[in-house]
């Protein structure tokens, strides 16, 4: 029912720039102020996002530890899973980052009533799902920065033309389409087809997935189907990033430029405020992001509280004499019978 | 329960979610799905020695009325909002989770009972969607379409059945893509009850005997003499060797601490004896302390204040005594607030007269305990026998055959894996690992952690002690294994019904049980019993 809210929702989401440009003639609109107000909600509320959390301070050091610590010299530390130092933690976080190294050693249980054994197997289709997914999105991102930059560094060229290097069809395929829309897809089937995952998803599970899915879509049809005028859009783009709103030439851009547009603003500006957040977060979780030093060095808490132990003087008051009588060293004279 | 067989409880389970959303599925809240309250009296202590708990009163969770505070949804409110401000894991763990699942079948309460409410990601989610009604602007506008609801009476009903389900154990944490830690999830959630006055007993009471007696289980210092003079007199009957026992003793080097319930009951007095034989032998400068007789800290899972009173009396202690470093026993939460807490809580009281820990035998420093200027009792041991400084006979442990649980604090807190190994290997001839995906940091928990170790909840840890009990049973039958070997107090009670429902036959020991066995005494007598007065092998009709 949730995954169905969300999918009329983004189509609710596509009909508003086709009425707004079919109808409304809003072009200007739709292909300048909607994205302009979007990256500026982007980068606000991801800078706001990530200052309202490192506000909050880190009062322990809670790595969680995932092979053996640093101990005697002869035993061999696991210095990406356990790490001591900071330079090690900046590996692990590389390889959380990159590979998913967590997700990676995901495992699934299978209990066998039949026999009664609980076994474990190796599940790695969500990582899998997941590399293909998140890959396939870095890469149309970054591929899309030759839209707002003019001359266009080498860089984004080579990876056009790396992600092109099949030459399939006019225009070229790009592989990073078929990840992206591949990994989305098995994410989203995924989810609905794993009932104890279905069971805990939320409107807010289903609607970025389906909203990506929509943006993949819309510009891959742009690109294959309406075959767009690449050359109008770029005028538009580099106009809208240089704030020239000139003669900008709408009229050679169809409606499924403005469907892509406004499903990335809305993209974009969501993020900051949902799950999607995770890219930031992933950065400032504390058992991932520290060292397991604490035992070696000192870390502070800025608001560690003045709390003192139950003194000794206060146990020996409860119970000193029985103590004496036991032979257990006092320190009270009282507590041995003897005049202060 | 004690009646369902195991198989019974395997046909009963079923993994896959009730077609009711969980939002609107009341918490079971009647008798065996909760531990027993705090008693007032026991509350009150802990209230007057300044502790955040509150509300001290008799109620009981299966009754309706929980005799809250009239305010109690605005002290939840308010300490949300402190928490969220003091700690960023919080914060972070509230807004980042893309609920994927991969926790799901991580945890050992959901595998034991497949109640959906033991996927880490929805108990975490029984507090987000409080989160998000309270302080974020989605959720106050659009409810359900953002997962959030308000604060009632029966959320909070069902925060205290499955935030004491939850043994902080950070296995889900370990599979997490970002880390979210249930373990401080959970930990958040118990101090806002505290708040309201929702607590269990089997955690208050050892905390406030902690306090005053200087160990959870109470025992007084003249009672803890009595028992290491029982203990010394049985160490002579099997070794004839009378060792030394110094107690409170000021002027030492190391100060020994190690948690109290192996000063009581079975198997861990062997695991205690098993200390006292090993620094007799080495002739260690070293005392124990009755003030400081608890290595344990169940304020770990009641508050950081709490964890932070009970912790000082071993740097205190250690001040007091004059003693240059800490040496630690085997325990599994212990060496969480060691490893992670310590130093950050109470570092600043460490005397001047606390050095980096250096073995007076082989001279080897602990480099990694520098700060904390405190050892493992399995980093000890395994130096010294890599410098070949303990003589053992290893056949007097022939009659085991051994596995080992590592403990999950150790596991997954501090990555305590590999010195334990050396240790038991040194000092016995018959080792098997279990599965695994069931050892190392991919452990599963006794079910019985985080101060749930009281038996009026045993269906849930029996339960929740599948995962474990399984692995045991299939070394059982594999390699004949007889003894599930840990590095915990708490797993050397809550092993044994474990073990007896899911692996019977297997017994429990900690490792310097193991230790003290095959440990050869100067001057002792031929032995042909174990530390348990058990004849060893060989010495079947001897004894």
């Amino acid at each position: 029912m949730t995954a169905m809210y969300s999918l009329v929702f983004v189509f609710l989401l596509v009909l508003i720039p086709l009425i707004g440009v079919g109808s409304a003639h809003l072009e200007f609109f739709f292909a300048v102020c909607v994205p302009t107000t979007a990256i500026i909600i982007f980068l606000a509320g991801f800078v706001y996002k990530i200052f309202q959390w490192t506000r909050s301070p880190v009062p322990f050091r809670i790595p969680t530890t995932g092979g053996q610590q640093q101990s005697l010299d002869w035993i061999k530390q696991n210095k990406w899973d356990n790490p001591s130092t900071g330079a090690q933690t900046f590996i692990r976080m590389l390889l959380e980052v990159f590979t998913f190294r967590s997700l990676f050693r995901n495992t699934k249980v299978d209990l066998n009533k039949g026999t009664g054994v609980l076994g474990y197997s190796s599940s790695k289709w969500l990582w899998m799902f997941a590399i293909l997914f998140h890959y396939g999105f870095f890469i149309v991102a970054v591929r899309h920065m030759r839209l707002f930059t003019e001359p266009v560094p080498i860089i984004f060229e080579w990876l056009e033309f790396g992600d092109g290097i099949l030459q399939l069809g006019v225009p070229r395929l790009y592989l990073s389409d078929l990840l992206l829309v591949t990994g989305i897809s098995l994410l989203l089937i995924r989810r609905l087809w794993d009932s104890r995952v279905r069971y805990i998803s939320l409107f807010t599970d289903y609607f970025p997935l389906l909203l990506i899915l929509g943006v993949a879509l819309s510009g891959i049809y742009m690109r294959y189907f309406a075959k767009v005028d690449v050359v109008a859009i770029k005028a538009v783009t580099m106009g809208m990033v240089t704030f020239s709103y000139a003669n900008l030439p709408f009229e050679q851009i169809g409606a499924s430029f403005y469907v892509h547009v406004f499903l990335v603003s809305t993209l974009l500006a969501y993020f900051p405020f949902s799950k999607l957040m995770h890219l930031g977060g992933v950065f400032l979780s504390p058992t991932r992001n520290m060292p397991n030093d604490t035992r070696i060095k000192h870390h502070e808490n800025p608001w560690n509280p003045d709390i003192k132990p139950h003194s000794y003087e206060a146990y020996e008051k409860d119970f000193g004499p029985a103590m004496h009588e036991a032979g257990i060293p006092v320190v009270d004279p009282a507590n041995r019978g003897e005049q202060a | 329960m004690a009646k369902m067989k195991p198989e019974e409880l395997i046909q009963g389970l079923n993994y896959n979610p009730p077609s009711t959303p969980w939002m609107d599925l009341k918490a079971d809240t009647s008798p065996g799905n909760w531990a027993y309250p705090g008693k007032p009296d026991i509350v009150s202590y802990l209230k007057d020695e300044g502790l955040p708990v509150a509300n001290p009163r008799e109620w009981v969770p299966s009754d309706e009325d929980w005799k809250l505070p009239p305010n109690w949804q605005d002290i939840i409110h308010q300490g949300f909002r402190e928490r969220l401000d003091k700690y960023r894991s919080l914060k972070v763990f509230m807004d980042i989770c893309v609920r994927c699942g991969a926790c799901a079948d991580k945890c050992h309460y959901f595998i034991g009972s497949g109640d959906p409410k033991n996927m880490p990601v929805l108990r975490a989610e029984l507090m987000r969607s409080i989160y998000r009604k309270d302080f974020t602007l989605a959720g106050k506008i659009m409810s359900k379409l953002t997962g959030s609801r308000v604060m009632t009476e029966d959320v909070l009903k069902e925060w205290f059945i499955y935030f004491y389900q939850c043994t902080e154990c950070r296995r889900c944490s370990l599979f997490c893509p970002y880390g979210i830690d249930t373990a401080e999830v959970t930990m958040m959630a118990r101090e806002l009850m505290h708040l309201v006055g929702l607590n269990i007993n089997w955690i208050m009471e050892p905390v406030a005997n902690c306090n005053r007696t200087g160990n959870h289980l109470g025992i007084q210092p003249q009672a803890f003499k009595d028992i290491m003079d029982f203990m010394v007199d049985d160490i002579e009957e099997v070794t004839g060797v009378r060792v030394k026992a110094p107690l409170n003793e000021p002027g030492h080097e190391i100060l020994f601490i190690t948690p109290s319930g192996d000063a009581f009951a079975d198997p861990g007095i062997f695991t205690f004896m098993g200390y006292l034989i090993l620094f007799h032998y080495l002739d260690l400068d070293y005392t124990w302390s009755t003030y400081a007789s608890e290595g344990g800290n169940f304020g770990l899972f009641t508050s950081s204040e709490t964890m932070k009173k009970l912790n000082a009396k071993m740097y205190a202690e250690a001040n007091r005594l004059g003693c240059k470093w800490i040496l630690g026993g085997e325990c599994g939460h212990m060496w969480r607030v060691i490893n992670q807490y310590m130093d950050t809580m109470n570092g600043d009281i460490q005397g001047p007269q606390m050095t980096t820990p250096v073995n007076p035998i082989t001279g080897t420093v602990f480099k990694n305990a520098a700060a904390t200027k405190m050892v493992h009792i399995a980093e000890f041991t395994a130096d010294l026998i890599k410098h070949g400084k303990l003589k053992f006979d290893k056949s007097r442990n022939d009659h085991r055959r051994i596995t080992f649980h590592d403990s999950c604090n150790p596991a997954r807190a501090m990555g305590l894996l590999d010195e334990p190994r050396e240790v038991i290997k040194a000092c016995c001839n018959h080792f098997y690992e279990m599965p695994s995906n069931t050892i190392r940091e991919m452990t599963y928990c006794c079910a019985g952690g985080s101060g749930l170790n009281t038996d009026e909840i045993m269906d849930i840890r029996l339960r929740g002690g599948m995962p474990r009990g399984k692995a045991l049973a299939h070394v059982q039958e594999k390699h004949d294994v007889n003894t599930l070997s840990c590095v915990c107090a708490i797993d050397r009670a809550t092993l044994i019904p474990l073990a007896d429902y899911w692996a019977p036959g297997v017994e429990i020991s900690g490792v310097h049980e193991l230790v003290g066995n095959a440990l050869i005494l100067e001057g002792e007598q031929e032995r042909t019993m174990d530390l348990r007065q058990e004849p060893l092998k060989g010495f079947e009709d001897e004894v």
